[in-house]
């Protein structure tokens, strides 16, 4: 059973890689490159902890095969800020409207919501909770994430004006 | 919790894929998105040696309308499919259950041909296919040959595809004169869950406001998707009363063959098959007016 050569563009470094086959993108993204913000929770691809973007489409990363992803352009959680010290707006949303407990679910929220925003950028309270309804929160509850979405959508709305 | 261990391929061609799938004869899987045979290879139900990717084949998400069809390919995600403004102006049926199918980030890894494949009685898309007649076109080492979808579900997980034979695409004729068709999905916890009980509905009416033709599909009532071939026959010339939506509710109810499990018991998906399709119906209706 041969391993795979593939090539992965993560957050814009590309990395080339020899995988077994059977190994899925959250393993390979974890354990071969060491970005570990992307999470494994129940691996049938309902809570979402694992969600990453794929050429800008959001996917559960348990749920695909790392070669699945061979030459596509993944962004997760560690690539979503540009600066080293800063956060992207949503983070930032996150932090400010304690949208963040134990902060599991918090990387596949940001992405959902980012992968929600990139498409919807005023979503309405329903579009929202749709739109996040493939990640699952234990302890925070939802409606502090919601109300995150919100804020950082009428944030990135002002923002995207004043430009 | 690794996946057990198979080898991998990415055929360039639908025939390639064909050869490698008669080779290992039963010892294979295609996968398209992957939701459904990941999920069986972590639960030990899918023990594949060989894996192959569709991947490769060029074309093979594509959707393309002609002048008298659509065809949805093999690798056409559910978010694509419900997305597609064709889909959304002749079947409306169909993009709403590909909207409601599993997650966001299921719906941009899942193929609506995979649904199909996947057999499973509570698919979403199956029944919306089966109201606009869809045809399964199938490739085999050998060639081609269609298979109508009313004959390609034969029980849980079992479909008509033999050895080496795979699906291509999915073929819908687009409809002629005023259509109306809607697909109603009942899941108590949210429409993230799957289906307990899944209806569509398609009429086709004439000028004079009669019904030329119908189509009534019912899901996760039986082993298969199916139609409910006698509350259509019902409605073939009539007039949509209240008293012949009721009258056809009540034999689609009766052509259900439920079963009691987790999510619902036998009686309650019945009395919903009735529900449904009269929500369906009025729909149909509502939107012809």
């Amino acid at each position: 059973m041969d391993k795979v050569c593939i090539t992965l563009n993560v957050n814009g470094d590309r990395y080339e890689l020899a995988v077994d086959p059977w190994r899925t993108l959250v393993e390979v993204l974890r354990d071969d490159l060491n970005l570990t913000g992307t999470k494994i929770g129940c691996q049938t691809g309902d809570c979402g902890a694992c969600t990453v973007l794929i050429d800008g489409k959001s996917v559960a990363s348990c749920m695909m095969l790392a070669v699945a992803a061979d030459n596509k352009n993944i962004a997760t959680i560690e690539g979503l800020s540009t600066g080293q010290d800063e956060l992207h707006p949503i983070q930032e949303a996150f932090v400010e409207q304690g949208a963040i407990q134990c902060g599991y679910c918090t990387p596949g929220m940001v992405l959902s919501t980012k992968y929600l925003l990139d498409q919807n950028p005023d979503p309405t309270e329903t579009e929202i909770r749709q739109a996040l309804s493939g990640n699952l929160c234990r302890c925070t509850g939802y409606h502090r994430i919601v109300k995150a979405v919100e804020a950082v959508a009428v944030k990135m709305r002002a923002d995207g004006k004043g430009e | 919790m690794s996946l057990p261990k198979f080898t991998y391929c990415e055929p360039k061609t639908l025939e390639e894929a064909a050869l490698k799938l008669a080779e290992y004869d039963g010892r294979a899987r295609i996968v398209a998105g992957g939701t459904d045979l990941l999920l069986g290879m972590r639960r030990g139900i899918a023990k594949p040696e060989v894996v192959i990717s569709l991947a490769r084949i060029a074309g093979a998400n594509a959707i393309v309308a002609s002048a008298t069809e659509l065809r949805i390919g093999a690798m056409a995600t559910l978010a694509e499919v419900a997305q597609h403004p064709l889909v959304q102006q002749h079947f409306p049926a169909l993009a709403c259950a590909a909207a409601v199918t599993g997650t966001v980030q299921i719906r941009n890894m899942g193929t609506v041909v995979g649904n199909i494949c996947n057999a499973s009685p509570s698919a979403d898309t199956a029944t919306p296919l089966l109201i606009y007649d869809a045809k399964m076109i199938v490739v085999a080492p050998g060639g081609e040959r269609t298979v109508a979808l009313a004959e390609f579900f034969r029980g849980p997980g079992k479909t008509a595809l033999t050895q080496g034979e795979l699906v291509k695409e999915i073929v819908l004729k687009l409809p002629s004169g005023t259509t109306r068709s809607n697909y109603q999905k009942l899941s108590p916890r949210s429409k993230v869950d799957i289906a307990i009980v899944g209806v569509s509905a398609l009429l086709a009416f004439s000028e004079t406001g009669a019904i030329r033709r119908a189509r009534i599909a019912i899901g996760s009532v039986a082993p298969v998707p199916k139609r409910a071939l006698e509350a259509e026959n019902m409605l073939e010339g009539c007039q949509l009363t209240p008293e012949v939506i009721a009258a056809v509710a009540a034999v689609a109810a009766k052509e259900a063959a439920p079963i009691t499990d987790m999510r619902a018991s036998e009686d309650y998906r019945r009395s919903m098959v009735a529900v449904l399709t009269r929500r369906a119906l009025q729909q149909n209706q509502r939107e012809q007016q």
